[in-house]
Order: structure tokens, then sequence, then C-alpha cells
């Protein structure tokens, strides 16, 4: 059983936070009267046309934005033709060839999920069956959504659910979705396989009809152990789409792929290809940066003193260079200290993520003091020496050897009888003198603690 | 009957008033020529009581059937929109209120518009005028119908691949297929989206000028309409005679040989005006009709799929979803509708797109291409408008190939996006015969204008007399 190894892929669908739909003025709303938010566009009435939505447009940019993809300034919107009572047109207009971004990127627990593509597409309606009777309510008709794929990088249930709330995340903190799966925003359809040669893929199955994120891991690892049981007796898993019951918490197969239906796709001929400027995906692009009290919140969750968190996010420059020196060390409180401390004092230089990481991984293994490492900033400032460079030139490393040391506190309880007198009586407080006084002998070299630690043993002695 | 400008300046005397002009149009409305699915008299009659002042002041216009005006029901011809009440107005219906045109009814057409003939529509046959046992032409036969026999001055009808030039060759009419996106087509039921214009068809080129500039315009709710500046298209007696007129070889193959002497008593009277003519070749004219039949068909098999009984129109019930469907549009449409929904619905499929639709949409640029290039030696293109006058009625109704055979001449034009005009050259017989002017994109203007030329000097200037005037 263990040697399978499941391959899994994600679409998902999810609306776009706009205040009208995606090809005519109706208001989009959740928990209206049925069929209030209707006009002949979205009704489909003959002689119809759309128009197309600039924000879901701009929405769509900056969730291709978000997800690190390629903003095509050309895509075409098409036509997928099937017939269903709550689809008004008897078309979806959607995007097929050229959707409006691509190739992307997301890390999640620290793996790189590829987005293959994000694309526009109107909604359709909702049917509601009763007893006697079906009942459409086409308020959702032409709401605006994006279709969300990735690649096939997700390697366990686990990591399907991790990916997707990440993506949530994502796309409400940016404002392009509420994304709340309860009120049909945020729809996941995962494609699975399983196989157990390595590079090759086996017959993949969609699971859909997704509520909640239990239902995603529920029904990905039923749908495992489903596709493990039939190929494990020797059976061919058929391409198919497959239903989760939240009840029985098993999939089942719901339609083979034989039955499926063939779209016909086709440009759209009532809406021209959309053009996008590239200043405008420019300006799109700084809109997405966080604002200085979302950056504050997140540093607080990462460890940091509200008020340090403050200090670093209300700047650009530097909040940019804690960002990436966190990348490179993962000490946020150790590196907001310094940022706040030291680097602000010199009126935010340039300096190297890098180094700056560097010097403060130096302080804090103990081959610099603080005292040092403070010296070590102000130079990389000054010369743009690399801190081990500067630490050689000065010679700034720490003598944290005990022996060394030992010598120097001799020294100076030889030097002070008095204050030792004292030491000896009780007056602990006359520690903090002696480091001091070894300290300056040793021209800030010296590990205070250890000095610290030495004198405290010594006093008995002597 | 009159132009729109002489009407307009009789009215200011009161003799007739637009009351008076729109009874005798509704007296002229014959049952027997069936031009007319539905007239709106009461509608016209409360247009004329807002006395709005515009350049179509008090002036009767037909619209085909295919043009939603609201709260008049739009048939399209089709059994399957039985009762259905469109809520809006298209936005050339507007347009033409504004300027104080009243409509006198919806004309008869082929279903959603497929067709040459006027005959298939669910609501019987049209007959031309001039004579009663021949087509009028269509799709928009009804529209030509109404103003030859002058039950309206003007009309509207739309031209996917001939549907308002060849209905005004038959029945001796100006009919103009504006270049795509000049006007709105918002309202209009879609046939081929990218094909589809809404046309005029008037007794002169003067009237489908003043209509064009009523009609024509940006509109946000089409958005492949265009924002390029409008032309005062009613204006059209300045005309430079160093024009170079193209007659392309391609056009004058498989025509009538009275066609081609009529369309050279044409060109003969404009070189006597001191108009050049240069004989011109479009090869891939041969291509023109298999290329429109794919992309009309494709486009209409998914346009057509709204009409499914759920929210209007005809509804017979089955055992399911799918079976209501299947049941409400097999008897909705008619057998050449579903012909070409059937073809249309192929040539889109997985295992069909790449050979038919896919190569028909290269085609179609060639097309595109190559009268873009013709229209660097010349200033227009001049051919017949149809290879044969009018022909019986019955006589093509079992035959899709003959029954396309005029659009060779006509739907190149739609294919490629630009405008063109069809005007009377003369009779044949009993019957009128038309021939076509093809500009560049947005030369509406200049076509019209040759067409205004020719109505001065052609030598049969005022034949259309017998059957036009009171």
């Amino acid at each position: 059983m263990t040697d399978y190894k499941p391959t899994i892929g994600i679409e998902v669908h999810s609306q776009l936070k706009t205040a009208t739909k995606l090809f005519c003025g109706c208001p989009v709303s959740f928990g209206v009267d049925a069929n209030t938010n209707v006009c002949s566009v979205c009704l489909g009435l003959p002689g119809v046309l759309p128009s197309l939505n600039k924000k879901a447009v701009e929405l769509a940019i900056k969730a291709g934005l978000a997800l690190n993809c390629e903003i095509h300034t050309k895509s075409i919107f098409a036509r997928k033709n099937y017939f269903y009572p709550d689809l008004p047109k008897g078309y979806q207009i959607t995007q097929y060839r050229f959707p409006i971004a691509t190739s992307g990127e997301i890390l999640v627990e620290g793996k790189k999920i590829r987005i293959k593509r994000v694309h526009l597409e109107e909604e359709s309606a909702k049917s509601m069956h009763e007893k006697d009777c079906s009942l459409i309510d086409y308020n959702r008709s032409g709401v605006p959504l994006i279709e969300i794929v990735t690649e096939p990088d997700i390697d366990s249930p686990e990591m399907a659910v991790a990916y997707l709330k990440k993506l949530q995340k994502i796309l409400q903190s940016t404002g392009i979705s509420g994304a709340v799966m309860a009120k049909g925003e945020f729809r996941c359809e995962p494609n699975i396989s399983v196989s157990k040669e390595k590079g090759k893929l086996g017959t993949r199955t969609e699971v859909k009809n997704l509520n909640s994120f239990r239902a995603v891991k529920n029904s990905l690892t039923s749908e495992i152990k489903r596709q493990i049981g039939i190929l494990e007796k020797g059976g061919i898993v058929e391409q198919a789409t497959i239903h989760y019951s939240e009840k029985t918490e098993k999939t089942r197969v719901a339609r083979l792929k034989e039955e499926a239906s063939d779209y016909r796709y086709f440009p759209e001929p009532d809406l021209p290809p959309l053009l996008i400027d590239e200043n405008r995906i420019r300006e799109i692009e700084k809109g997405l940066e966080e604002l200085p009290e979302e950056k504050t919140e997140r540093y607080i969750e990462l460890g940091l003193l509200g008020e340090d968190a403050i200090t670093i996010s209300n700047s650009k420059k530097t909040s940019k260079l804690f960002e990436e020196t966190l990348k490179i060390l993962n000490e946020p409180a150790e590196i907001s200290k310094w940022l706040v401390r030291d680097y602000r004092s010199l009126n935010e230089p340039d300096i190297s993520a890098e180094h700056l990481a560097e010097m403060i991984e130096m302080v804090l293994k103990g081959k610099i003091s603080r005292n040092a490492g403070a010296e070590v900033l102000a130079e990389m400032v000054k010369t743009k020496k690399t801190p081990e460079q500067i630490v050689r030139q000065r010679n700034l490393s720490q003598i944290s050897d005990s022996s060394a040391l030992e010598q120097v506190v001799r020294e100076v309880f030889e030097e002070n009888p008095e204050e030792l007198a004292r030491l000896k009586a009780g007056e602990n407080k006359l520690i903090g003198f002696f480091v001091g006084e070894v300290m300056k002998k040793t021209s800030g070299k010296a590990d205070p603690k250890e000095v610290s630690r030495i004198v405290s043993e010594y006093e008995k002695k002597y | 009957m009159k132009t729109i400008i002489e009407y307009q300046k009789l009215f200011k005397k009161g003799e007739p008033t637009p009351s008076d002009l729109l009874s005798s149009c509704l007296k002229k409305i014959n049952p027997s020529l069936n031009a007319y699915i539905t007239v709106t008299e009461e509608l016209a009659r409360k247009g004329l009581e807002k006395d709005i002042k515009g350049k179509l002041n008090g002036i009767p216009v037909a619209i085909k059937d295919n043009i939603n005006i609201k709260g008049v029901p739009t048939t399209c011809a089709s059994n399957v929109l039985k009762g259905f009440i469109p809520p809006f107005s298209a936005t050339v219906i507007e347009r033409i209120e504004k300027n104080g045109g009243v409509f006198i009814g919806k004309t008869n057409l082929d279903e959603f518009g497929m067709g040459s003939s006027t005959e298939r529509s669910f609501y019987g046959p049209t007959r031309n005028p001039y004579d009663r046992a021949k087509v009028p032409g269509g799709s928009s036969g009804g529209s030509a119908v109404a103003v030859a026999s002058g039950s309206a001055v003007i009309s509207l009808g739309s031209d996917t691949g001939g549907s308002v030039r060849q209905p005004a060759s038959y029945c001796g009419l100006v009919g103009l297929k504006p270049t795509y996106g000049r006007v709105s087509r918002y309202g209009l039921v879609a046939f081929a989206s990218s094909l589809d214009q809404i046309g005029i068809i008037g007794r002169n080129a003067e009237d489908v000028g003043i209509m064009l500039e009523v009609i024509a315009g940006y509109d946000p709710k089409d958005s492949t309409s265009s924002k390029k500046e409008l032309e005062d298209y009613g204006n059209l007696n300045k005309i430079s005679k160093n024009i170079k007129i193209g007659l392309p070889e391609e056009y004058f193959e498989q025509i009538d040989d009275e066609v081609y002497s009529s369309v050279m008593e044409i060109k003969k009277a404009l070189e006597k005006e001191g108009i050049s003519f240069k004989s011109v070749s479009l090869p891939t004219t041969d291509y023109i009709i298999p290329t429109y039949q794919v992309i009309s068909y494709a486009e209409a098999s998914s346009n057509l799929a709204r009409y499914d009984g759920v929210r209007y129109g005809l509804r017979r019930n089955g055992e399911n979803f799918h079976d209501t469907i299947r049941k409400s549009r097999d008897e909705g449409f008619l057998p050449e509708v579903k012909r070409r929904i059937l073809v249309g619905t192929f040539v889109l499929s997985s295992e069909a797109i790449a050979e038919y639709y896919e190569r028909a949409d290269l085609i179609r640029r060639l097309i595109t291409q190559e009268f873009n290039e013709v229209f660097k030696e010349v200033d227009y293109l001049m051919t017949p408008a149809t290879p044969t006058p009018a022909f019986p009625i019955g006589d093509r109704t079992d035959d899709p190939i003959r029954m396309h055979l005029s659009d060779r001449m006509t739907a190149g034009v739609n294919l490629a996006g630009i405008p063109a005009v069809v005007a009377p050259a003369g009779m044949i017989g009993k019957l009128p015969i038309g021939y076509q002017i093809i500009g560049k994109p947005f030369e509406e203007k200049g076509i019209l204008s040759v067409v205004r030329l020719v109505e001065k000097i052609a030598p049969f200037k005022g034949f259309l007399k017998e059957v036009h005037d009171d």
C-alpha cells in the first residue's frame, strides 16, 4: 500500500469581490430574494450583449500577481457550450486558450506549488429541486469568478488543504475574494491519481461537491484508498468524476469520462480581445503591497514587540530589509532588535540583508560581542565590506577562551583589592564592576557572560 | 412616395400631416404580400403624439422582426419564440425614437435570419411585389417589401451574409450593410455575432444616409461597436471624380448575362462622368460561401442554444430537463435552422474544429487581407448584387447549396467586416436587379455618394415609379 504516491492538482473557483456582475450592472449579493438581482443580460434574453466589468478584470490581474503569475496583456474570452437550465444562454463565457494569467507559483509549507493558470468566467444560476418541480434562481447568474488551476504538485491530502488555506488567505487579505466556503465563494475541485513508479502518473479522477476543508482531506484520503484498492486487485482506474458524501465520508464514481460533454469552445464573438495596459498592471502591483497596519499585525505574530513591529512596518526600507533578512536567518526578534536600536539610528543606510544576517548570526553564536556587532554594522555601512572581513581586519573576534579570560580576571582582582574584599563580603553588585574592567582590558572583545561567570567563581578562590 | 427630406418639408405645410402619411402607409399594407408579422399601429400613433422634432420626424419605419422593440413581440419568424415580448428596446430603436421616427410594424424574415428568400418563416413566405410568384429575397424580405410596396418610408434589416442587400436587389431598393461595429447590435437577436450588422433598406441613397446618421455610433452596451467618428451620411452630393473603381473579375463569373449588362450600363454612365475603372482580382472569392457557412453556422449553433423553453418562448414538457429542452427545440425550429445548428455543432466539435471552424477562420483572414490589398489600388469595388434576379417561390427551398448562391456576391463583405451598398441597376423583364459598391472600413459616406451620383445620371432614372408611387 505505502509505495503508492498520490499526485494531486486543484482547480479553485473563487467569487470576485465586485459590486456588480461580470457582464451587466446587476448587484452581486448574498441572501436576497430569488430572482431580484436580474436583468435582460444575465437572463440571456434574445438580443442582449455582454459588457465587461472592469473591476473584475482588475481583481483577476491582482490575483494573477498575488500568485506570482505572468499577466497577459492580451487574453481572449471563449464560449463553453452545454445545455443546462441554470445556464441561460446555453453557453458560459469563460477563457480557454488565452487566459489572463499563467505560470505562477506559491510556497506552501516550504514546498513550491506551481499555478498553471488564472482565468475569468461567469457564474451559472442556481437550481433548486423541489418535490414536483425545479426552480431556478438567477441572482447568481453572471457573478464574476476566477478559476485558479495548479500543476499536479501536491502530494498528500494534508498538503492539498494547506495549499487551499494559503490560497484562501491570499485572496482574502488582498480583497480579491471573500472566499467564504460556506457561501460558495471558494469552491475546490481536486484531481488525483496514484502511481508506484516515480515520474509516471496514474489515471486521474476529479472530486466534486466539496464544501469544507475537512471534506477535501477526507475525500482525497478516501479516493487514494479507493484507487489503490482497484490497482492492488489488478484493476484499472478509469477517468471519472467522483462525488464525495459527507455522510459516509466515502467517494464514488459519478460519471465516467466517456460520458463527458464536448464543450465546443470557440472565441466569444461578442467581446473583443481583452487588452491590458502594461502600466495598469504595474499600478495594480503597487496596490498589492501590504498596508503598514497589516504588516505590524503580522510582525507581532512573528514575536516582535508591539512598538518595534510598528517602527519597522512604518518604514518601507526597514521592513523590506527585515523581510529579506528573515528569509536568511529565522530570528525575527533578534533582527528586529538590531534594526530598531542600531540600524535606524544610522539613518537607514543601504546594506545587504545577507551581511546583516551574517553579523547577527556571529553575535548569536558568540563569535563577536554585541558591541563588536554594532561596530561591524557601522563599518559595513561605511566600507561595504563583509562582516567577516571587518571582524578579521579589526581583530574583533570575541575572547571566549576561559583560560585567557581567567588570566585577565586575576589581573583585575589584583589591581582592585578593595573592591574584591567588598565582593567577597557579599556585595554582589560589584560583579558588574569587575566585568566592566575586564571588558576595558580586552577592548570589548571578551564575552561578558563568560566574564561574569569567571568572576563569580574566582572570587571564592581568592 | 417621397423622400424623407421631402416629407419633412411637406409636414411643415401640413400636406400631408405625419398622421395622414401613417394612415396612407397603413392602407398599403397588403396581407397577400405577407411583409409584416406584427403591425404596430397603436405604437406608431403614440409615437406621433410625442411630436418629437428630429431627423426622422413623423417617418413610418418598418423593423425586421429580429430587432427588439420594448413591449412588442419579437418572433424572429420562429415558433420557438412564441409569446416572447422583450422588456427592452434595441439601441437603434431608441435612437430612431429620439429622432421622431415611428414604428409601423415588425417585418417577416427567414427564421432567425437564416435564408435568402423569406420563405422559411413560421409565418409563411413573403412575396415580391414586382411578381408575386417570386421571392423578395431574404432574410430581410419583409423589410424590403414594406418599403417597395409603400407601407414604410424606410426600414431596418440585418445583414449577416447579404440579408439586407440581396432583398434590396430583388425589390429595386437601396440596401446598406455598414462596417462591422458602425451600428450597435444591442437588441438585435444574434444569428452569427461576428458577421451580423443592422442594415438599412430605403428608396434612395439619401434616405439611407439620413437613417445611418440616426442609428450609427458607439454604444457601451455593444463592446464590438466602434468609437470612430461619424459623418454626415445624408449629405452625398459632393463626390470627387478622381476616384477609381475596381471590377473584381471573380464577381462577374457565374452570373446571368442580363445582370452583367445591367452593371455595365452603370459603369458606362459613371465613366461618362470621368470616373475610371480598373479590373482587379480577388482569388479567394470561391471560398466565400463555404467559409461563410462554417463560421455563421458555428456561431448560430451557440447563439440559438438559449432557446430551451426554460425561461420564455415555446415549452414542451418532457421527462427531464434534457427531454424538455429537446422537445421544445424540436417543435420550435424549422428544418433549415435545425440543419444549420447541427452542422454548426459539428464544425465546433473537438473532432472537427481544426478541419472546419479553425480553417474557416484562417481563410476569413485571407479574404479580409485580399480586400485590404485591392483597396490599395482602387477606392471602391463595383460588383453585381446577385447572380440572377428574384427566383420563383419554392424553387430552392430543398436545395441549400443553390439557396446560398447569391451569398457569393455579398458574404465576403461580412467576413471582412467592410461596408457595402446595393442599389438598382435596372430591370430584367418585370424584375429589378441591383449592383453593389463595396468600400473600405467606415467608408459609408463614400459608397453612398457613388450611389447618389448614379441616381442622378442613370438612364433608367425613375424606373421604380410603377410600384412605388401613389
